[in-house]
């Protein structure tokens, strides 16, 4: 059978993918989906240790589907400061969204 | 090696594929189709978890709002965003850096932690009954109500939030017309 470990070493590169995503790429959006990346990861890890270590507990389900709702919010708000910050400057780029940068 | 474990290889290999394609594809179109493979990747592994359910709303809410709400958002922002430039910040390598970095301080944890070549045994209960279970402890007072109440209140609130955020102000509306 697979071992627990290589889902959490899955979970990790996933997790870490993610963060490279979020720190490098410059388009706004492509930051939102490191983040889509990165939350997919910690889901995977709380399955993953549902299933193995207490599967009579249902918690780890129980705050995967948290995870869900709190991952649908923050896509939705995300992408509507995108476009409004769109409409207004013309720019998605990060680097030039400067308007509160001391 | 087992017939699960080449699934679970193939199944991984193709998630990790997908996933350094969402973030080093030069176009945001094809990253957000790539980040398609990856959550259906992640449902399949749902799958072999036995986390069916999951794996259900990982591909209604995952695949088919999220996923469509970001192809959305690059074709509404793509003007400024086709190909001009790179794609990544100056600051690349230091990301990468450090996202190797994490991921080398993770595989030394979990080299020190016991317990992780922990191989499942049978489930007891019946799918249908994890699927029960999963639905009374989200609205079981002695259990997960509160977080379950929390979330559903957040989500209203990013709904109100984002119409309200997205929706052209009354100047713009002026200016514009009716657009």
């Amino acid at each position: 059978m697979i071992p627990l470990s290589w889902y959490l070493i899955l979970a990790a590169a996933l997790f870490c993918i993610g963060l490279y995503g979020v720190l490098a790429r410059r388009s706004a959006v492509a930051i939102l989906m490191g983040i889509e990346l990165m939350l997919n990861a910690v889901n995977l890890n709380l399955v993953a240790f549902w299933r193995y270590l207490t599967p009579s507990l249902i918690a780890g389900q129980a705050f995967a589907v948290i995870v869900f709702a709190v991952a649908a919010s923050e896509t939705a708000v995300g992408l509507a400061l995108i476009i409004s910050i769109y409409r207004r400057r013309a720019t998605a780029v990060a680097d030039e969204i400067n308007l509160m940068k001391w | 090696m087992t017939t699960m474990q080449l699934v679970f290889l193939l199944i991984g290999a193709i998630t990790l594929l997908s996933a350094i394609m969402v973030v080093s594809s030069p176009r945001l179109v094809h990253a957000a189709l790539w980040l398609i493979l990856v959550l259906a990747g992640v449902a399949a592994l749902f799958v072999l978890l036995e986390a069916g359910f999951l794996a259900v709303v990982q591909v209604a809410v995952y695949i088919g709002a999220i996923a469509i709400l970001i192809i959305f958002a690059v074709m509404l922002t793509r003007r400024v965003m086709t190909d001009s430039g790179p794609q990544v910040n100056s600051n690349w390598w230091a990301a990468a850096v450090a996202a190797l970095l994490l991921f080398g301080a993770l595989l030394a944890l979990f080299s020190q932690v016991s317990g992780l070549a922990a191989t499942t045994s049978a489930l007891t209960a019946s799918p249908e009954t994890i699927v029960d279970d999963l639905g009374q402890a989200l609205v079981d007072v002695n259990r997960y109500v509160l977080p379950f109440e929390v979330a559903s209140v957040l989500l209203l609130a990013a709904m109100i939030g984002a119409i309200v955020i997205a929706r052209p102000s009354a100047r713009s509306t002026d200016e514009g017309g009716e657009q």
